[in-house]
């Protein structure tokens, strides 16, 4: 059974047809061709789906699509505002805090409300705050220095 | 460059595609359609060891949306492997692991792929599982390759049952070395199966044209092993098979051989539709491969005053089942199991052996984080015994700058003792015992040495100039995420003498890049580099050709200039890349393309110092070393240990992007970190127990110290392109050793296991409290 539900997604409204188990991963990468939000493990431990929903950070492949109707939901495509970067994902860029890439936009997303609610991290505050998002490539390091500079900037 | 900022050799300029990274438009290969795809799905064996008597697929064929359903009778004879053409593209009369691919399911849509793929029904007839090595090697064991003598070996192996390969290296006179010793130390050590655990899950996407030619993109560490693996198991010619790459979402080893793309080949010629199949977390684990589990047995004799005199170590590689690239790890850990020391009296020897378990290949490190987990530890086990400091007793016997490495083969760069110092005084070693640790906690630190090689088999470059004076780079070499396309044209930008803009990449395409057997091996900037920097070269000629002619001068006399000039020595008559370049297209001698290819050509072996069978690769590499310190707090009540800090020092010989190669470095740590403290692969009788993200930990970012410092150490390799060698895997290899060494400073005693994970480290404390 499928149903007409309407997501709001980077500001803007998307009639889609979802089942009732159909995950909100599922229709952003598939229906709605945002491919930004990864597939790591459809099992909500890899983080790189992670997408924001009214601000706060979710995994996408444990949300029901269904249940966010009438939210907000915010993907990596829709951070930038007026085509400029946040400056977390300037961070990012200027640590070099990029390998594959595959967990770069969940791990923007944490690190983005992250900022929001802390802008004077410690280093052991950013620690905690990425662990739901799991790197293969960097050992962390450069990601977590990331961080700290976009607070150091004023910036999530 | 003239004090211009031009990103080349040296710098760290960010990565080329680093904008659709942070933006999410990097397109990965699960990201990638085309109009009217399929999608696919696999049905996974249900038994380890069986031969398969039939299918039953009218269930699945019932379902609404299903295309095709190929099983292993619907696939050609040909048979696949890096070192023994020993496996099909599918099970095919036999089953040989549990989880294995039986059949293939193409749909209109992966749900219903995957509901169908449920369906399919296979009649086995069981046979014995074996499960371990030495099941495999018992008297009366079911035989899981009853064609072995049969297949095609592309070294002198030696095999025979369930053998697939033997390998022994002998130097000196080890009984006469064994003789001289005051001291034997033996001890077994095993380590655990890890995961590559890549984020991204391996995936595979196929095109098919009017004229039944096949394109095929896939997540893979290189689009020429992906083509030749393919056509081998599938019997087709190569020109009918092209291979491109996406983004990929890492790769440790786990996507240099084929996993699917076989299967999605198939599938695509039988329905002449695009198929797309990505698996998903659980498939990745159970049927792509894995790290080996070692079994070593490690000897060594020395001298009172620490003289290495002795060592012999046998290993065990649980092969699974199918060959891959195991005889290669075998010979490899067995090449580098001495460690960087000089041991003039030595045997390596080992077995692999085929089990019914998902094959076990290449995983960073290659069997050297194995066999140096065995050696470091023994080390510090007869340091203890002498009563000397751990490092003093590696300094006393490293390897010397001119000396060979076990079995002979040149060793040209050598930057160990660079290594050695700067990790001794960044961690100030020789104060360790005044760091002191919380209530509750034992404080340790541990060293380790390790030595690594970059090399191996053909590559190749291709430069074009185009008209307006800017070029092209195809080397073929897949960027896997560790950098290489940044770092090749770095390369090809500070040998032209022209900014990193200037030099555009080609994607790796099996139609128009010269070869490049991958990435892998710690090897694309070691030898792609060279073919980039020999492609330069003919480039530069060629324009200095032109430029001769254009400003009636000699090329004697012709310099590069920055920024794309070419320029009479000693005048300021000159021309640019562009005049050259249109030239070239419009008037007179043709588009300027500079091309070099070679293969590693350095012997391994010198059979004047060594006496070696089974050898798998004749010419392996040139080294890299590496000197790792650590400081762990491990927790009385639980066992668990923690790293505090880590102190790497790598000689990389030349560092072309120093960020990029602190990434490699503490990257491989990290992953080094997992496969010491945490990793394990588990079996439940023939089944993998915890193939989730859930029950198989990897290291967080809280599991992680911050402060894991980077220490790049350049010896410039001599033929290396601006001096460089490889540094993707050296990080990786002392990590396992000098945690437990770090451990056993901190309880008294050495874990032989890996993962040391708290039981075992509990264990062995008690162990050490009921025995004083």
């Amino acid at each position: 059974m499928s149903h007409p539900v309407t997501l709001t997604v980077n500001g803007k409204e998307n009639e889609v047809s979802c089942g009732a188990t159909t995950t909100l991963l599922t229709v952003l990468r598939d229906t709605l061709a945002l491919t930004g939000s990864k597939r790591g493990c459809n099992q909500g431990v890899c983080g790189a789906c992670t997408v924001l929903v009214d601000g706060t950070p979710v995994r996408a492949c444990l949300t029901l699509a269904v249940n966010t109707e009438g939210q907000s939901i915010t993907t990596i495509e829709g951070l930038p505002e007026g085509g400029e970067l946040k400056p977390i994902q300037q961070a990012i860029i200027d640590s070099d805090a990029v390998q594959c890439g595959f967990c770069t936009s969940g791990m923007i997303l944490t690190a983005h409300e992250f900022l929001q609610r802390n802008n004077n991290p410690s280093i052991d505050d950013i620690r905690t705050a990425l662990s739901g998002n799991i790197c293969r490539c960097s050992g962390y390091r450069k990601i977590v220095d990331a961080v700290a500079l976009a607070a150091s900037r004023g910036g999530a | 460059m003239d004090g211009l900022d031009f990103n080349g050799v040296g710098s760290s300029p960010h990565r080329l595609e680093i904008m659709e990274k942070v933006t999410g438009a990097a397109e990965y290969i699960a990201d990638l359609s085309r109009p009217n795809m399929l999608h696919a799905a696999i049905t996974q064996s249900t038994v380890a060891h069986a031969k398969i008597l039939g299918y039953d697929l009218e269930d699945a064929l019932s379902v609404p949306g299903v295309v095709c359903i190929l099983t292993g009778e619907d696939f050609p004879d040909g048979r696949m492997g890096a070192f023994i053409k020993d496996e099909h593209a599918i099970a095919k009369d036999k089953i040989r692991y549990f989880g294995e691919p039986v059949a293939v399911v193409a749909a209109e849509t992966e749900a219903i792929a995957r509901e169908a793929a449920k369906r399919v029904i296979v009649k086995y007839e069981e046979l014995p599982a074996i499960l371990s090595p030495e099941e495999g090697l018992a008297e009366g064991a079911a035989i899981i390759h009853e064609e072995l003598d049969d297949y095609i070996k592309v070294f002198p192996a030696i095999s025979s049952g369930n053998m697939a390969s033997y390998t022994e290296l002998n130097e000196g006179d080890l009984e006469a070395g064994f003789a001289q010793a005051d001291l034997i130390v033996e001890g077994t050590y095993d380590t655990a199966p890890q995961a590559h655990l890549a984020i991204e899950p391996c995936g595979a996407l196929a095109d098919i044209d009017k004229q039944g030619r096949v394109t095929l993109w896939s997540a893979n560490q290189s689009v020429f092993r992906v083509q030749a693996n393919v056509c081998e198991s599938l019997k087709m010619p190569m020109g009918k098979l092209r291979c491109l790459t996406p983004r990929v979402g890492g790769g440790f080893g786990n996507k240099m051989e084929p996993h699917i793309q076989p299967l999605v080949v198939q599938m695509c010629q039988a329905t002449k539709r695009p198929v797309k199949m990505i698996l998903n977390r659980e498939e990745d684990f159970e049927c792509v491969r894995a790290r080996h589990p070692f079994k070593v047995r490690c000897k060594t004799g020395v001298k009172k005053d620490g003289t290495i005199v002795a060592r012999e170590v046998e290993v065990l590689l649980d092969c699974g089942a199918f060959g891959d690239d195991s005889p290669g790890v075998l010979g490899y850990s067995l090449l580098m199991c001495l460690g960087p020391y000089r041991i003039p009296n030595s045997k390596a020897h080992g077995k692999l052996v085929y089990t019914n378990k998902l094959r076990f290949g290449a995983f960073r490190g290659f069997g050297n984080p194995q066999v140096a987990f065995a050696g470091e530890t023994q080390l510090d086990q007869i340091a203890e015994k002498l009563g000397m400091d751990p490092l003093d007793l590696r300094q006393k016997n490293l390897i010397q700058p001119g000396d060979p490495w076990f079995g002979g083969g040149k060793v040209a760069s050598n930057g160990l003792q660079e290594c050695v110092d700067k990790a001794r005084a960044a961690s100030d070693w020789d104060n360790r015992k005044s760091r002191t640790a919380p209530k509750g906690k034992r404080r340790g630190t541990g060293v380790a040495l390790a030595a690594h090689i970059s090399g191996l088999l053909g590559t190749g470059a291709i430069i074009r100039v185009f008209e307006d004076g800017s070029v092209a780079l195809n080397t073929g070499a897949v960027d896997i995420g560790q950098g290489s396309d940044t770092v090749l044209s770095q390369m090809c930008a500070e040998a032209l003498k022209i900014p990193l803009e200037k030099v555009s990449l080609a994607s790796p395409d099996t139609d128009g890049s010269p070869y490049n057997w991958g990435t892998t091996a710690s090897r694309v900037t070691y030898t792609t580099g060279r073919a980039v920097v020999g492609a330069a070269a003919e480039v530069e000629k060629q324009l200095k050709e032109h430029a001769a002619q254009m400003l009636e001068c000699s090329e004697m006399d012709l310099e590069l200039r920055p920024g794309g000039i070419v320029g009479v020595s000693g005048s300021d008559k000159e021309v640019s890349f562009h005049q050259i370049s249109l030239r070239a297209h419009w008037a007179a001698g043709g588009p300027i393309v500079g091309h070099h290819t070679w293969v590693f050509n350095q012997p391994t072996v010198d059979p004047k110092r060594a006496v070696c069978s089974g050898i798998p690769f004749p010419q392996v590499g040139v080294f890299s070393f590496g000197c790792l310190i650590v400081d762990t707090l491990t927790d009385e009540a639980s066992g668990k240990t923690e790293v505090v800090e880590a102190w790497s020092a790598v000689d990389v010989g030349r560092a072309i992007n120093p960020s990029s190669v602190e990434g490699q470095i503490v990257g491989g740590f990290v992953q080094g970190m997992g496969f010491a403290l945490t990793e394990e692969m588990v079996w439940d009788g023939a089944k993998l127990a915890n193939p989730t993200l859930l029950d198989y930990k990897v290291p967080t970012a809280l599991d992680t110290p911050y402060d894991i410092h980077s220490i790049i150490v350049e010896a410039a390799e001599p033929d290396g392109p601006f001096g460089a060698k490889g540094a993707g895997e050296i990080g990786l290899v002392p990590v396992p050793a000098a945690i437990a060494n770090a451990i056993a400073d901190a309880i008294g005693g050495h874990v032989h296991s890996l993962p040391m994970k708290p039981e075992k480290v509990l264990n062995k404390m008690l162990e050490i409290e009921d025995a004083t």
